[in-house]
């Protein structure tokens, strides 16, 4: 049942978009997410789905994994549409009880719903193409500039990969201690709220000393290999932008060109 | 009394890109009493085994009965097949959570909605046979040795009065003497109790000593199963799945090829001493 989590997962393939510097990635993210806020008409919206499908079609993920992620958000979806279409003012349309839906509800709570989905599937394909590490490593380098200013970003960088690296084995301790429990007559599942939150004591206490002995293990080996930080280290595997990351950048900035032009200014 | 595992497979992740079939297509009978050892390589398929016989896995292929009736019926009381088919994980002591050994042990049959009074004695009788001191009844589990927290984890289990008991990998990580006491332990209640024992590990050295019948997994199908001596016979066959026979089993073949008129087919050093004795007409 925890298998069904896709939080971060990365799908192991080789494409075009794989092989991409994870910061080109992760800027184009952001950039897509922005122009996701910027256009505000159905033209904008329907560019922004070309070049995700573009995208997706590039980084040979099957389409399958991208809804995956979606299940997680269908409940938030809902309550984004619903009150969109229930409580914009404007002219109204259809009127039930004391509920109306007004045209303009309809137009943003369409909007909405088009712009979350596309905001999820636009930072899956990142996270399926991109490993944890590379994504981190991205993140460190991007926010170097900061190191002036006496921001520890080599620290952050590494406590995100190893917070990262940590839910898969967390997820797989948690399903081998429940099976534990339920093999000795655990109940996950009956009784009512008060009941059921007595019942995760025996998961959650060896759960969290698990979490603190890996804890403890993992800083006695990064201590053994002498780690001490960010000051005057260095990678084996430098990032160093190519030939196909600066076309990617390239196509970014037109895509958000086309975005603010036709999805802003044009109508 | 006795499980039947019928044409039973596992697929982990059907349908995905990690799809990967942990058991195919396995038949097995296990009848009352037996000393069991299942033994296969890292990624075999003996832990998912496993986990099949008390229910916490369905098969995704085949049928799995208890006592004549199949346990995945939506009659069948999965619970009290969870009391009769006892499974200790792999590292047990990472499941203890209880504020002192004796309330850790009284967890399992608690659950069985047995009396307080039941219960405790349950938990004294478990807590004796696997051979734990009065004086650690009241302490935290956590300040135990690994050896001490393995046994009252191991207790947990045997509280609930298991026909069937399955260790998964008991001996992980014990220094050689910790090994033998688990081990030992283990022999001496089957003795008194006469349950079935499955011991699942990936040391032939580990289980020949006890067993009675020995199931040999290799990806996540049977290689072998057959009593010892039979299946130690195919010692070249099992080194090319990565295992061993016991390191005798290769003196004596050793010893034949010398000249020396050994049986081979010998498991433990105290057969192993006699048949050389006799060999050489002492």
């Amino acid at each position: 049942m925890l298998r069904d989590i896709t939080l971060g997962q990365y799908y192991q393939t080789d494409s075009v978009i794989h092989r991409l510097d994870p910061r080109v990635k992760l800027v184009t993210t952001l950039c897509y997410i922005i122009s996701l806020f910027i256009v505000d008409n159905w033209i904008g919206y329907v560019i922004a789905g070309l070049f995700l499908l573009a995208v997706i079609k590039l980084s040979k993920v099957p389409f399958k994994f991208m809804i995956r992620g979606m299940k997680a958000i269908v409940f938030l979806l809902l309550i984004a549409v619903v009150f969109n279409l229930f409580l914009t003012p404007g002219e109204p349309l259809v009127t039930l009880w004391k509920l109306t839906i007004t045209r303009e509800g309809i137009r943003l709570a369409s909007f909405m719903a088009v712009r979350l989905v596309f905001l999820i599937m636009g930072s899956s394909v990142m996270t399926l193409t991109t490993t944890p590490n590379n994504l981190t490593d991205a993140i460190e380098k991007l926010l170097g500039p900061l190191k002036v200013i006496k921001v520890p970003v080599h620290e952050i960088a590494m406590m995100m990969s190893i917070a990262l690296r940590f839910i898969p084995i967390l997820l797989e301790e948690t399903d081998k201690i429940m099976k534990a429990q339920i093999a000795r007559g655990a109940d996950f599942e009956s009784g009512n709220l008060i009941k059921k939150a007595k019942s995760l004591v025996p998961l959650l206490v060896p759960l969290f000393i698990s979490a603190f002995r890996r804890a403890n293990d993992l800083a006695m080996a990064m201590e053994a290999r002498c780690y001490r930080g960010g000051e005057h280290r260095t990678k084996m595997k430098p990032l160093a932008y190519r030939k196909r990351d600066a076309i990617a950048y390239i196509i970014v900035v037109c895509y958000l060109a086309v975005c603010i032009v036709c999805g802003k200014i044009l109508w | 009394m006795s499980i039947i595992l019928d044409h039973v497979s596992h697929i982990y992740e059907a349908g995905t890109a990690m799809e990967f079939a942990a058991l195919k297509d396995i038949n097995l009978v296990i009848p009352d009493g037996q000393f069991i050892g299942l033994i296969g390589h890292t990624g075999s398929g003996k832990s998912t085994l496993v986990q099949h016989l008390n229910g916490l896995l369905a098969p995704t292929g085949g049928n799995i009965y208890y006592n004549g009736a199949d346990i995945h019926d939506s009659d069948f009381n999965k619970k009290e097949l969870r009391s009769k088919v006892g499974l200790v994980f792999q590292y047990p002591e990472h499941q203890l959570f209880e504020i002192d050994v004796f309330t850790d042990v009284c967890f399992g049959p608690k659950n069985l909605g047995l009396s307080k009074k039941e219960t405790e004695l349950r938990a004294y009788a478990a807590l004796k046979q696997v051979g734990l001191e009065d004086e650690y009844f009241y302490q935290s589990p956590f300040d135990l040795s690994g050896g001490q927290k393995r046994r009252v984890a191991i207790a947990g289990v045997l509280a609930m009065k298991p026909e069937v008991l399955i260790l998964d990998e008991p001996t992980a990580g014990l220094d050689p003497k910790g090994r033998d006491e688990i081990l030992d332990q283990v022999a001496k209640l089957r003795e008194e109790t006469g349950i079935t024992v499955i011991l699942v590990s990936h040391s032939m050295e580990d289980v020949a000593k006890y067993v009675d019948r020995i199931i040999v997994m290799n990806k996540g199908q049977i290689m072998y199963d057959d009593e010892p001596k039979a299946v130690f016979r195919h010692y070249k066959e099992l080194e090319s799945v990565g295992l061993a026979a016991p390191s005798v089993t290769y003196i004596m073949q050793a010893l034949k090829k010398k000249g020396l008129p050994v049986d081979t087919d010998i498991t433990t050093i105290k057969e192993a001493k006699t048949a050389i004795l006799k060999a050489l007409g002492r």
